[in-house]
């Protein structure tokens, strides 16, 4: 376990020069993922934001292979390529498909449930920036209650984000784990360990987007930081079904288990500037609640 | 050695699989092509066939895996029919926009809605325009040939290669099936050798976004549009036909069995009735030309073997004599006519060719149809065209249309 930013690996797989948007979360966290699996890695793109920050044929800012594929199918292409590479017995290569949470919780929930249910030899990432970007934010499953978005433009988001780690962790698959770039040591140490692990491993990143959520460039890291803080998104691991804290998040539960309150988090992002008192209250009771369960869990 | 066996389609298909050795197989089960992902399985689990069996949770994932597997060098299969075909849609302008080998049944069957679990050939058909070689096959010896021709084609051509047979008139009917061994099988098919896989060695992204015009790689060499990639698809298709009728002849050779590459004919030396249709429903064809040449109508068959790429200049070449014109097909663009109808049309235009075309819809969702039934449809067109009639015509064959 690298356990200071010293031990990270120094190599760059991300060249100066992407097309994704200044303080884009989604870069940060892929430059340290692709630090962590190395150069021996294939990663499978849907159309995202991820399929921009590749770049325009014929030019690409990234240094390992990548397939893209349709908005559907990133898990059955990463299953694709898995079961390809084993009956061509290259079974050193770390296969991982990298989908936004449109690509995850919507439209490819079929094949990811289908491929973890099949543990299927991957690692599935969600990187989770609460809405489809790429299209212009409209609102996804993962779109948190209360947020503005260009199809809820007006009311906000009437509906809670689906609790898609529960849906995850039912499938039983050897690793489950959350990552935010805010912490970017956490995150490395997470996929050099899910690299080695053999069967479905699913990780969600939570990924803030300026124009998106509404806030200046300069504070992806601290909105970032403030999500893991307030309890609204936590940093852990659930391997072989067992649960575990990490990272600042469990230095949280270690001392008195205290959040910030979610206001600090929600008041930075204009996305939130309809939000009423009493989504705000309800947030916050749901962040309250999922707080308490894990710190019952690690417990136990 | 000849190994003859009494199987159904499914089985020869399953059978000519095995035979080409996929390193990866992808199904998803829908009647009637269910078969032969069970027997695919069975292969699999009894150590027969050393390959990935991908058991997935839907056909548009089906052939996504076969996409994936195949861009990192893998040969691949899958089969569906139908409402499966049709889920894979978005995957089948994939597979053939990214130039990969796919090979495919689809075991045909009609579309819903409504619901029909019976044959005809609207599934396939309605995937005409994704860029697939589509072959068409007349019975389970051809079924099993084609396979592996499939594999040759595809994989000489990069392009996917769909190859069709009706359900249950062949998928589920015994035939005598002359099965191949494998030493014969790897002369004409050799391991497949991918030029450049997706590797850690090659780091390159696969299909990321193109625009419309041409745009400079790093070096300042000027790389292709999506336009250039998609007339290269197109050139491709073209002249696939080469290559077609390459290993058709040559799989002739070495088996002794010949189906002909793009198209076949029957009686039609002297032909002044000429009748043609894709797959089953043109061997019935062949049994109504007799039947019809018996009552002194000098009738003949031109079977459509491929209908992707489609052999127009063979079908001039074919018609170029003909009198009168039957199509029977089981498949149509609603709201105009059959789809074989519709290119024999456009391949005759400024040929000189002016016999009258009727386009006999039949089939479909399984709607029997009797040797008795095309030789009065024959028989019908024949009257017409001498009566001084010379319209094209549209007919609902053995459909009540009141
Ligand atoms: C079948 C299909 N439907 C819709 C689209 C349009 N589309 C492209 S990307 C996208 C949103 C992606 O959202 P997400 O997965 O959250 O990734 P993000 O853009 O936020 O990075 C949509 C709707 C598509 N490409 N394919
Ligand atoms: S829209 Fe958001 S996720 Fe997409 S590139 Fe920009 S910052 Fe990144
Ligand atoms: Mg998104």
């Amino acid at each position: 376990m690298s356990e200071t930013i010293f031990k990270v690996n120094e190599k760059e797989y991300i060249l100066p020069g992407n097309r994704a948007c200044q303080g884009c979360g989604l870069s940060l966290a892929y430059r340290y993922i692709l630090k962590a699996l190395r150069e021996n890695t294939i990663v499978g793109i849907p159309p995202s934001c991820l399929c921009v920050l590749h770049g325009l044929y014929p030019t690409t800012s990234v240094t390992v292979p990548a397939l893209n594929t349709t908005f559907a199918g990133n898990a059955a292409s990463a299953a694709g390529m898995a079961a390809g590479l084993r009956a061509l017995n290259k079974t050193d290569i770390t296969v991982l498909a990298l989908s936004g949470d449109g690509g995850t919780y919507d439209i490819g929930i079929q094949s990811l449930s289908g491929a973890a249910e099949r543990n299927t030899d991957f690692i599935f990432a969600c990187y989770d920036n609460e809405a489809y970007m790429n299209t212009g934010t409209q609102r996804s499953g993962a779109t948190p209650l209360g947020a503005l978005t260009s199809t809820t433009p007006i009311l906000t988001k009437q509906d809670p984000k689906k609790d898609f780690l529960k849906i995850m962790e039912a499938h039983h698959i050897p690793y489950l784990a959350t990552v935010s770039p805010a912490y970017p040591i956490d995150l490395y140490d997470k996929f050099v360990k899910a690299k080695k692990i053999r069967g479905t491993r699913y990780i969600q990143i939570d990924t803030p987007c300026p124009p998106g959520w509404g806030y200046p460039t300069k504070d992806t890291v601290r909105i970032g930081q403030l999500a893991v803080e307030t309890g609204l998104f936590i940093l852990f691991e659930i391997e072989d079904g067992r649960f575990r804290f990490t990272g600042r998040s469990k230095t949280m539960a270690e001392r008195g288990g205290k959040l910030l309150p979610l206001v600090g988090y929600v008041e930075r992002q204009s996305r939130f500037r309809k939000m009423s008192m009493e989504q705000l209250g309800t947030l916050q009771a749901w962040v309250n609640g999922r707080w308490e369960e894990c710190l019952k869990r690690a417990e136990g | 050695m000849s190994d003859v066996r009494i199987i159904m389609g499914n089985e020869a298909a399953a059978l000519a699989v095995k035979l080409a050795r996929p390193g990866v197989i992808a199904a998803y089960p829908i009647t009637p092509q269910t078969k032969l992902a069970e027997i695919l399985s069975e292969y699999v689990e009894a150590g027969e066939l050393k390959a990935e069996y991908v058991r997935v949770e839907s056909e548009h994932s089906s052939l996504t895996v076969c996409i994936a597997a195949s861009t990192v060098g893998a040969r691949v299969f899958t089969a569906t029919s139908s409402n499966g075909l049709l889920y894979m849609h978005e995957q089948l302008h994939w597979a053939a926009g990214s130039r990969l080998p796919v090979v495919m049944c689809c075991v045909n069957r009609g579309v819903g809605a409504p619901w029909s679990i019976f044959n005809d050939q609207q599934d396939s058909f309605s995937q005409r325009d994704t860029g697939w070689i589509q072959i068409y096959c007349r019975d389970n010896q051809e079924i099993l040939d084609t396979v592996l021709q499939a594999y040759r084609i595809a994989e000489e051509v990069y392009l996917p290669v769909m190859v069709c047979y009706d359900g249950f008139v062949l998928s589920h009917t015994m035939m005598p099936v002359d099965v191949p061994d494998e030493e014969l099988v790897r002369k004409f098919l050799p391991p497949y050798r991918p030029p450049d896989p997706l590797s850690p060695d090659r780091p390159v992204t696969i299909n990321p976004v193109f625009f419309p015009s041409r745009r400079e790689n790093a070096e300042g060499v000027l790389c292709d549009g999506y336009m250039e990639m998609r007339w290269k698809m197109q050139n491709a298709l073209e002249r696939s036909g080469e290559t077609i009728r390459k290993a058709s002849d040559e799989w002739a050779k070495l088996s002794g069995r010949d189906h002909g590459g793009m198209l076949w004919e029957y009686r039609t030396a002297d032909a002044d009735l000429l009748l043609t249709g894709m797959g089953s429903i043109a061997t019935e064809a062949t049994l109504a030309a007799d039947a019809l040449r018996a009552e002194g109508i000098r009738a003949g068959v031109v079977g459509i073997r491929v209908f992707r790429p489609f052999p127009g200049k063979e079908a001039v070449r074919a018609f170029a004599k003909a009198r009168a014109v039957a199509v029977f097909e089981k498949c149509i663009s609603y709201g105009y006519e059959g789809g074989v109808s519709s290119d024999l049309k456009a391949a005759f235009y400024g040929t000189g060719i002016t016999a009258p075309i009727h386009d006999y819809i039949a089939g479909l969702g399984g709607r029997d149809v009797k040797t008795r039934e095309l030789v009065e449809a024959g028989r019908a067109t024949v009257a017409a065209v001498e009566a001084g009639d010379r319209e094209n015509k549209l007919i609902w064959l053995n459909c009540r249309t009141e």
